[in-house]
């Protein structure tokens, strides 16, 4: 175990623990949107920065940064509530629809952006750019799908040349993760949609219910657990039914 | 033929050194980049066809580059018996009669710059055949210079394996080898006092130290030379020429920590750099100093050069790390660090090319002569490019702790055509602009970080009283903008905002909150970025604002650029007294906005006029005036 | 791991050196080289096409023969730099980033040249030109595309 301080108070936590999560250990929630735990540390949008005052002074992003013996934690550090302030200034900024990104600002005291940007084409935006579509699309999913577009002010999140990524398995987990509602996933009729890939999946008929379904995510799970016996042609809610019939009848 | 003792050295020495001192003239143009901007290519053509028609018998060497790219292009001429002469602003005229001289067995007077003095000998007779011309290392932009880094820059054909080893090459790679164990050679650098030549001055020693002593198999060495800072080319110019010094450094590097492949990413825009590592990498292969069993012994080393593909952030060590990986060049929170978990999660020892290029000459002089040069902190020698508003241009390779007044005023003799130098803009799109009042520091890296700015990789860009320094500031945000990977909140948001405000102040429509705002912008970018890119990205504005905070104030309070750049702030009219008719003005107008008849005053049209200052820059007779 | 298994990665570098390989013998990257580039390199095509569209030397668009790049490093930039890219733009009426409708140049900025002590330079194809000012752009282009507009009676600079 490894004991620090966090807000003059001392926290144990594991070695390997990440700030962030030694610092909600603590009872302190700090506004954070590109981070998860089944995914690697990644610190892109800067809004968990708190301030360490020891082994030495600085600004800290707290997704990233592994615990120390004798860390001294500051979140409430003027320096620290200022950053975490302007990072969310400027989301607002960027998403003013955005209804996640007010709520997160205004616990934090920031009620009103002052950088309003000149442009309007922006003004749906959604997107923050925290990239946890793409990386769990890569890290978890395994399809690699999707992926950013040009960099800097241009970066955007996208299927290759913005067009039907065939790679997709229309599994949704980036519509799941997606911490701003920026990805919408439909299915009418027999075809998925992901309106932010520019891309449709065509759906299976399930054969117990009839309802569409993707195939695909079980196809790769089956190939992962082949030892577990279960319903695998069927839709996940047959599935989900099934399996536990199963259950009862062996009580 | 393959080096495997020291007497197969010896002999490549040898032969190196009949190269570099032949029974007929030596005649070595400096083909480096800057050189061939200069029109070298043409002189270099013009000398081999009037050699070919006179049937003079003489070695023709395209060399790289010698320094002093203000008097380019410079051609190096040695006579058997006379020494070396160097020639300066050469032209394919010029080229044709230094020929006909040399053919008729004289030293031509015309365009002679210095003498360069060999080594180990007295006078040589060129300078009793050209009176009155000095050793190059008395003129003023030599006179304080040290080269460690650009030992050969110049002097050498940068494709000839012989000629690097005539200067002394591959001695330390055998004495490395041969007699130091890897532990010797980590000790060695350390003692050295050397410093990372890239930007951040971390002391090399103690990261090799790191790398060797991190756990893993496979390990491997990068050659950082993706350097991007606009208005700075040092690293070209090494790799282009002195390639072998690089390639030696990284050898003995790959040794001392145990790697066997090492990689060299080139920035995109140096296709000359990548053609002669690469021609220098094959060469050095072919004589087994690179490969398996190296000199005999049973180390094996291999060094491939990756092309980069425009992008500044990449010379971000995590960046470049991911860039060679395959991905997009974004970079990573460090720790972990490259040393320790680097290319594919394997320790990676990544240095720039200067830091490289010095490591041979260490290992050979001695690690104390090494800590010698230089101030306490500050040991040895850095590369600079000197440039912009300076009358002397070029590539200058200083001890650490010169001043910034013997930097500018002395090697690069001041202001270009007599005007008063303000700044110096040091480090880059990191780095910030000291003012002239302050031109009394020493340059180290303590003073210049103390200054605002950092003493980076050697970018030094001069300016002068016609420099807006806010236009300065908001010309390096929007590099900062265009470069940014676009990962981290602060820079890529936070960079466009502060580009935003300057660009109200440039047109005179800021209030003077708005300089509040860009300090508290600055700040926040400054402590919550990701990586180095947008952690130093307002140091160009931090720094403008602390030394230039009157300009500033003139840009938003009285509407006025005082430097007379900023167009919307500004007018342009003709004096009428000094204007000759000449026309010039009048056909290069972007716009059409001038009209006067021949050899009578013109007039500019206010109302078409852009205020893009094409005829301020040209007029002849200095006739146009800025309105401020 | 993830739940679909991912083959190993290709050596290091040899993405940059496959994009740069397509890039020089079309002049571009065209979408079906870079399909079959990714499923030559065993990479998901996300990967490629993220890398493609990350770093400005790689264009998805065809360029012009010649390829003008007017350098805006600090140097050139305080030496009159843009100036000189406001001349090119008007001589041949494109913007930076477009390319003559005769397909003859395509105009692009460049932050350094790695010649700045010959501050203003430009490059076109693989020459490089130093010490250039707004009135001599025009002659040089003459060089490359016999008819063009530009001025007689100034000595041009470089080769
Ligand atoms: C934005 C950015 C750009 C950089 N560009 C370069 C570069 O062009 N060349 C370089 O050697 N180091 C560059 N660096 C520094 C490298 O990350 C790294 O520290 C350096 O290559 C280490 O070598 P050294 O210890 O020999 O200096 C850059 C760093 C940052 C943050
Ligand atoms: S779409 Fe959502 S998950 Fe993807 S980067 Fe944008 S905000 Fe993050
Ligand atoms: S600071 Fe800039 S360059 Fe660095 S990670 Fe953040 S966005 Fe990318
Ligand atoms: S949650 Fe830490 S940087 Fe995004
Ligand atoms: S600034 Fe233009 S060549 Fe370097």
């Amino acid at each position: 175990m490894i004991t620090l301080t966090i807000n003059r108070r001392p926290v144990s936590v594991p070695q390997g623990t990440l700030l962030l999560k030694a610092v909600e250990e603590a009872g302190i929630t700090l506004p954070s949107l590109c981070h998860h735990d089944a995914l690697a540390p990644y610190g892109a949008c800067r809004l968990c920065m708190v301030m360490i005052t020891a082994p030495y002074r600085a600004l800290v992003a707290s997704c990233t940064y592994p615990v120390e013996e004798g860390l001294v934690v500051e979140t409430d550090a003027p320096e620290a509530v200022q950053a975490r302030r302007l990072a969310l200034e400027f989301l607002m900024s960027r998403c003013p629809r955005s209804d996640v990104i007010r709520k997160m600002a205004e616990k934090e005291g920031v009620t009103a952006s002052r950088f309003g940007m000149p442009s309007t084409e922006q003004t749906d935006e959604l997107c923050v750019l925290c990239g946890l579509c793409v990386r769990v699309c890569r890290e978890l999913i395994g399809a690699a799908a999707i992926g950013f577009t040009g960099r800097g002010s241009e970066r955007r999140v996208g299927a290759p040349f913005d067009f039907q990524s065939d790679a997709c398995i229309g599994c949704g987990a980036c519509a799941e993760v997606c911490p701003t509602g920026a990805i919408q996933m439909e299915d009418r009729g027999n075809q998925r949609i992901l309106r932010a890939w520019n891309t449709r999946i065509t759906l299976s008929a399930c054969p117990e219910c009839g309802r569409f379904f993707t195939p695909e995510p079980t196809r790769f799970l089956k190939k992962m657990l082949p030892e577990i016996e279960t319903y695998w042609e069927v839709c996940p809610d047959c599935r989900r039914q099934k399996t536990s019939r199963q259950w009862l009848n062996a009580q | 033929m393959k080096i495997k003792t020291p007497s197969d050295l010896e002999k490549l020495r040898d032969q190196g050194q009949c190269m570099l001192s032949p029974q007929k003239p030596r005649v070595s143009v400096g083909m480096a980049t800057c050189g061939l901007a200069a029109g070298a290519g043409a002189v270099f053509d013009a000398l081999r066809q009037a050699a070919d028609n006179l049937r003079l018998d003489l070695t023709l060497v395209s060399a790289g580059c010698i320094g002093c790219c203000q008097e380019e292009p410079l051609v190096d001429v040695r006579m058997p018996g006379f020494g070396r002469v160097l020639y300066a602003r050469m032209t394919p005229e010029g080229a044709d009669r230094l020929i006909r001289s040399l053919a008729s067995g004289e030293l031509p007077h015309e365009n002679a710059l210095a003498y360069i003095p060999e080594e180990g000998s007295d006078t040589p007779k060129s300078a009793e055949v050209l009176s009155g011309l000095v050793p190059i290392n008395a003129l003023p932009f030599y006179a304080k210079q040290h080269k460690v880094i650009l030992r050969n820059s110049g002097l050498i054909d940068p494709q000839s394996i012989e000629e690097y080893a005539a200067r002394g090459g591959y001695k330390s790679l055998l004495l490395a080898l041969l007699q130091l164990s890897p532990h010797e050679i980590i000790d060695e650098i350390t003692r050295s006092g050397l410093r990372g030549r890239g930007g951040g001055g971390f002391p090399t020693g103690k990261k090799w130290e790191v790398c060797s002593r991190a756990a893993g198999t496979a390990r491997f060495i990068i050659c950082n030379a993706d350097e991007g800072d606009p208005g700075a080319y040092m690293d070209r110019t090494v790799l282009e020429s002195d390639p072998y010094a690089v390639i030696e450094g990284m050898t003995i590097g790959g040794y001392a920590i145990g790697a066997s492949q090492g990689y060299v990413y080139v920035r995109n825009e140096y296709p000359l750099a990548i053609d002669r590592i690469n021609h220098a990498i094959e060469r050095s292969t072919e004589c087994g100093l690179l490969g398996e069993d190296i000199l005999g012994t049973d180390f094996t080393f291999s060094i491939q050069v990756i092309r980069g593909a425009g992008a500044f952030v990449c010379g971000e060590e995590t960046a470049l790390i991911a860039s060679l990986e395959g991905g997009l060049g974004e970079p990573r929170p460090r720790p972990p660090y490259p040393a320790v978990s680097g290319l594919w999660g394997k320790p990676t020892l990544i240095n720039n090319v200067k830091t490289w290029a010095s490591v041979a000459a260490i290992i050979r002089k001695g690690p104390e002569w090494y800590a010698g040069i230089g101030t306490k902190g500050n040991a040895g020698t850095a590369v600079f490019s000197l440039v912009g508003k300076v009358a002397n241009t070029g590539l200058v390779e200083i001890p650490l702790g010169l001043t910034l007044e013997e930097m500018i005023q002395g090697i690069g003799g001041g202001g270009l055509a007599g005007k008063r130098v303000k700044a110096v803009q040091t480090g880059g799109p990191s780095g910030g602009c000291i003012p002239a009042d302050l031109f009394h520091l020493p340059i180290d890296y303590a003073s210049l970080t103390q200054a605002g700015s950092i003493m980076g990789s050697g970018g030094m860009v001069v300016m002068d009283e016609d420099t807006c320094m806010v236009d300065v500031a908001r010309y390096f945000l929007r590099f900062t903008m265009e470069e940014s990977c676009g990962k981290c909140t602060p820079c890529r948001e936070g960079a466009r905002y502060m580009y935003a405000i300057l660009t109200r102040i440039i047109e005179g429509e800021a209030t003077p909150e708005d300089l509040v705002l860009l300090e508290e912008i600055a700040m926040w970018v400054k402590e919550a970025s990701l990586c180095g890119l947008g952690q130093t990205a307002p140091n160009p504005v931090l720094s403008t604002l602390r030394y230039f905070r009157d300009e500033y104030d003139a840009h938003v309070r009285e509407k006025r650029c005082p430097a007379g750049v900023c167009r919307a702030l500004i007018k342009l009219t003709i004096n009428a007294e000094r204007c000759t008719g000449c026309g010039l003005c009048l056909r290069e107008c972007p716009v059409g906005a001038i009209r006067g008849k021949k050899k009578a005053p013109h007039i500019i049209d206010p109302d078409l006029c852009t205020h893009c200052r094409t005829c301020y820059d040209i007029c002849p007779e200095k006739a146009v005036e800025i309105v401020r | 791991m993830p739940l679909i298994a991912q083959p190993d990665h290709p050596p290091a570098g040899a993405v940059l050196a496959r994009l740069h390989q397509i890039h020089s013998a079309k002049g571009y990257l065209p979408e079906a080289d870079i399909r079959a580039a990714a499923d030559d390199l065993a990479i998901p095509l996300s990967r490629l096409y993220s890398a493609a569209a990350f770093y400005s030397a790689f264009s998805f668009q065809p360029k012009g023969r010649y390829t003008i790049q007017v350098c805006l490093g600090t140097a050139c930039y305080i030496r009159g730099g843009d100036r000189l890219l406001e001349k090119i733009e008007t001589l041949l009426g494109v913007k930076a980033g477009e390319t003559t409708p005769d397909g003859m140049f395509t105009v692009e900025t460049v932050h350094c040249l790695g010649s700045c002590s010959m501050s203003p330079v430009i490059r076109v194809g693989e020459e490089t030109y130093g010490r250039l000012k707004v009135n001599l752009v025009g002659r040089l282009f003459k060089k490359y595309r016999p008819g063009e507009p530009g001025q007689k009676g100034v000595e041009e600079q470089g080769t």
